[in-house]
């Protein structure tokens, strides 16, 4: 491992290089470790909210059971798509970087953007249904037709778990916009794009993220 | 380890990433399809299994760990790790929370069981149970207690 | 030659802008050192407040509930404000880079972040005190918590941002370790400090989301009632205990690693001698951090979580005390045919010595299932955690303090009321909490506002105590104080230390550090083959005697 921070005031430095820095090798490795450590306490966040996922499923198995069929698969199956597409588009706008495309990762983080947002949509009208038939968390739960013990917890679990998530999506909503700014305001070249590898690998932790409370909100309960 | 000893970033193919989106959404349908059955227990061990595999996807192509350098795959891995040790203390308690109200709701038996299975060596199980106590000095003291009946599972087992 | 160097992180640039604005991890390092120094000082008045009250039994001149907001306070900012922060933040921030031989941390905009961060952290902490008081203790236990009136909402957020700043640290630090070391030096060339601070920023990291996590399930229940702390609604209280021990547990090796990582240095320093078992004791801070997050439940053996766990976590608490005592074994065969100076820093180092192992000892007590139940949620839970957080963290954070003030300000304390303020600190230290072992073991709970006339010679005893520790801090204010603008110029390496921070670096250093970059091309604390010598100016003073 590499770990040299010679100062080399002769040698020609980049823009992008920070002071400290003695490569823009060793700038990259080490802002990618600084994202990587940040999803580490991303993934004990919401670790929280799986443990306590666990616990109560496994209090209340036939309860979850019943609560889970309340929720609709075919919105939270949509959703799902609409998540993993935008991934696929992040991917995408990281590599047309690299091969220097100015226009094509303009045009994906555009789609990622909107992609983000229809899923911000989708989840809105689930939570409006939700509200309104009185399926909601804690104390406020009202929904009277069904036939389980506390079945508010599911839907405590419901909320916590989509809620955080979707203020992590609304969070790489912001984060993208930002990068199109910067990428539209020639931040970035083919030699330098970190900022916009970091933004996607958050966003892959949020699909990453879904990709899990899917099955488990919506498909086993 | 090729992104790391050279400043060149590691480009992949376009069909690689529409490879990987494509399996993706293919086994999103699956495993909504095979929610539909009821494998009772295995459900959710098949969901789970499913969203590993997608989740393993997206984490090693998308977010290129299997070519990058393995500090970042440490570290992630990691953090699952110490999410592990969290579930896994933490249900061990909520799943036995109690046991040992059962043990003790249990009426106390004086001749518990173990004794009667002895029964072909005498037939008198007074000396029996005697016998047992001078062997086990940890049931002798429990004899005396109201614990007696939570001990009694070391007989039962 | 004894004359500051003319250009110095301090003076240059000038002007309050650029302190508030600055990316130097030097500066934001004295900056969180004020802020915690400050905190400490409003911590510790809260327990002399409480240790008066106590002297004898009944209401003295405050009230129960205001008692009860006292300790709750004393505990959420000493934890959250001082201690955390204090080794890690405020030296690591200062010392760890220059130890490592680079310019900066990893990240110094996030660095600054993390000040402000933990400054928004503190106003709200201390905005709750305003509106309305919290008295739950600092543990924030439900159902309490969600029952009581008082600002509880707002100090959860506080403890919830204040983790931010602690991640960010963490963040920080391990991206500095990792990539930012001088050429030439390997893992295992590192001075044994960055290892220290290297295992507590991983703990820093994987703990403290969970922290994170816990307080705003809290908030939520508290605030829209999710119910799952909530018995009534089918939720578990105890399961609240999980998620915070979960952190909190983790958070005491937080405190003590760095700790651990201070003395390390000050050992080699004062013996002049390479740490004995360098790599048994840079594993055994991993080791550490490892087993802090198996162990949490023993604080949880009388809280209703299964017997059967309730034994696991006894069992795996034992396994601690293992790389623990690897450490002070190490440090002690450090000693053993050194050249020791008991210089004041090294005093401290011999106290933490002293009392880390009483602190130690005493929790391998309370980690026995069967002793706990008796001694749980007494004094002697207080008085351990005392002896191994003060008696072993704020100690070894004094001693730090003291080996590396000369290196911040570039000047020298005076050496007779540094001795004298160590020895009322000692001794005070001792005498408050030595009552508190026995009152504990003979049953005086803690928390309480009142207790049996039996219990008054030692409480009165304890608060003498107190007050004499009060005593020994109040004069280190004023020797620290007077020495930042009247202290005899210390020189650039007045402990004959072996450092990069030393011997490649000013006192007070260079904005940048080093005037050149510093190349590791020697074993850690190479005392056998290289002659450091001191600049101290009271051992100048002897030698010209």
């Amino acid at each position: 491992m590499e770990t040299s921070t010679a100062t080399t005031g002769h040698e020609e430095r980049p823009e992008f290089l920070q002071h400290h820095f003695a490569t823009a090798q060793q700038q990259r490795e080490t802002s990618k470790l600084g994202i990587w450590i940040f999803l580490v306490t991303e993934v004990l966040f919401f670790g929280g909210l799986f443990c306590f996922y666990a616990v109560y499923r496994s209090w209340y198995p036939e309860m979850f059971h019943e609560a889970h069929k309340l929720l609709n698969v075919s919105l939270g199956a949509t959703n799902t798509v609409v998540l993993i597409t935008s991934s696929l588009t992040m991917a995408l706008a990281i590599r047309s970087m690299q091969v220097g495309s100015k226009k094509w990762t303009m045009i994906n983080l555009g789609m990622t953007l909107a992609l983000a947002g229809t899923f911000l949509v989708i989840k809105f009208i689930e939570y409006s249904h939700k509200i309104h038939e009185g399926l909601v968390w804690g104390k406020f739960f009202t929904f009277g037709e069904i036939d389980a013990t506390n079945p508010h917890l599911f839907f405590s679990v419901y909320f916590a778990m989509t809620g955080l998530h979707g203020i992590h999506v609304i969070a790489g909503m912001i984060t993208i916009s930002w990068m199109m700014y910067r990428t539209s305001k020639n931040h970035f070249s083919a030699d330098y794009y970190t900022p916009i590898e970091m933004t996607g690998l958050y966003w892959h932790l949020v699909d990453l993220i879904w990709i899990f409370l899917f099955p488990m909100l919506y498909l086993v309960g | 380890m090729s992104a790391e000893t050279s400043n060149k970033p590691h480009i992949l193919p376009l069909s690689v990433y529409f490879g990987v989106a494509a399996v993706l959404l293919v086994m999103t349908f699956v495993t909504v399809w095979a929610a539909s059955f009821d494998f009772g227990e295995y459900n959710v061990i098949i969901a789970m299994v499913i969203a590993v595999f997608k989740a393993s996807l997206v984490a090693l192509i998308f977010m290129h760990l299997f070519w990058d350098n393995k500090i970042y795959s440490v570290a992630f891995v990691s953090s699952l790790v110490f999410l592990g040790f969290f579930l896994t203390l933490t249900m061990y308690d909520t799943l036995n929370r109690g046991d040992i109200y059962t043990e003790r709701d249990r009426p106390i038996v004086p001749a518990a069981v173990i004794y009667e299975s002895l029964e072909p060596a005498a037939g008198e199980s007074e000396t029996i149970v005697e016998d047992s106590l001078s062997q086990d000095e940890f049931e002798d003291e429990s004899d005396s207690t109201d614990t007696s009946a939570e001990d009694e599972d070391w007989g039962f087992e | 030659m004894n004359t500051l160097p003319y250009k110095t992180y301090l003076n240059s640039p000038t002007g309050i802008k650029s302190w508030l604005l600055t990316k130097d991890h030097k500066r934001i390092g004295l900056m969180y050192l004020m802020a915690i120094s400050l905190f400490f000082l409003v911590g510790g008045a809260l327990a002399l407040v409480m240790r008066l009250e106590l002297f004898s039994p009944g209401e003295q001149f405050i009230s129960a509930q205001t008692y009860n907001q006292l300790f709750t306070l004393h505990g959420a900012i000493m934890i959250f404000l001082f201690i955390i922060p204090s080794i890690p933040a405020a030296l690591g921030n200062f010392i760890l880079p220059m130890q490592l031989g680079a310019v900066d941390v990893a990240f110094p905009r996030l660095n600054l972040a993390s000040w402000y961060v933990y400054v928004v952290g503190a106003i709200m902490a201390l905005g709750a005190i305003v509106i309305g008081g919290v008295d739950t203790g600092w543990t924030f236990y439900t159902p309490y918590s969600v029952q009581t009136k008082g600002a509880i909402t707002l100090i959860v957020m506080a403890v919830f941002v204040l983790g931010f700043s602690s991640i960010f640290t963490g963040l920080n630090f391990i991206a500095t370790v990792h990539k930012m070391r001088a050429p030439g030096m390997t893992w295992f060339k590192m001075p044994l400090f960055c290892w220290g601070i290297y295992a507590t920023a991983i703990i820093q990291v994987l703990a403290t989301p969970v922290l994170a996590i816990t307080a705003l399930l809290l908030v939520l229940e508290r605030g829209v009632g999710i119910g799952i702390f909530d018995p009534k609604m089918g939720g578990d209280p105890v399961l609240f205990q999980h998620f915070f021990w979960f952190y909190s547990h983790p958070a005491v090796y937080i405190m003590i690693l760095p700790g651990m990582a201070i003395i390390s240095e000050l050992m080699a320093t004062f013996s002049r001698k390479p740490v004995f078992g360098y790599k048994a004791v840079a594993y055994s801070s991993l080791a550490i951090a490892l087993l802090s997050f198996v162990v949490w439940g023993h604080h949880m053996f009388t809280s209703g979580q299964s017997e059967l766990s309730a034994m696991i976590f006894s069992f795996l608490t034992f396994s601690v005390a293992i790389p623990s005592a690897v450490k002070v074994f190490n440090w002690m065969s450090t000693m053993y045919r050194g050249s020791i100076s008991f210089d004041v820093p090294m005093l401290y180092a011999l106290a933490f010595l002293f009392l880390f192992t009483i602190g130690g000892l005493t929790g391998l007590f309370l980690g026995t299932l069967a002793v706990d139940l008796h001694l749980h949620d007494t004094y002697f839970i207080v008085a351990h955690f005392h002896y191994t957080m003060m008696g072993g963290t704020v100690i070894a954070f004094l001693g730090g303090l003291h080996y590396w003030w000369p290196k911040i300000w570039g000047r020298m304390y005076s050496e007779k009321w540094a001795r004298i303020s160590w020895a009322l600190v000692f001794i005070g230290f001792n005498a408050t909490f030595i009552p508190q072992f026995i009152m504990g073991s003979q049953g005086m709970p803690r928390r309480y506002f009142n207790y049996l006339d039996q219990y008054q010679p030692m409480h009165a005893f304890s608060s003498v105590g107190a007050y004499i520790l009060g005593l020994g801090f109040l004069i280190m204010v004023v020797y620290l104080w007077h020495s930042v603008k009247n202290g005899p110029i210390a020189g650039s390496n007045p402990w004959g230390a072996s450092t990069f921070e030393w011997t490649h670096s000013t006192s007070p250093p260079d904005p940048h550090n080093f005037k050149e970059q510093p190349v590791c091309d020697h074993e850690p604390y190479p005392y056998a083959t290289t002659i450091f010598k001191s600049t101290n100016p009271y051992e100048m003073d002897d030698s010209d005697k």
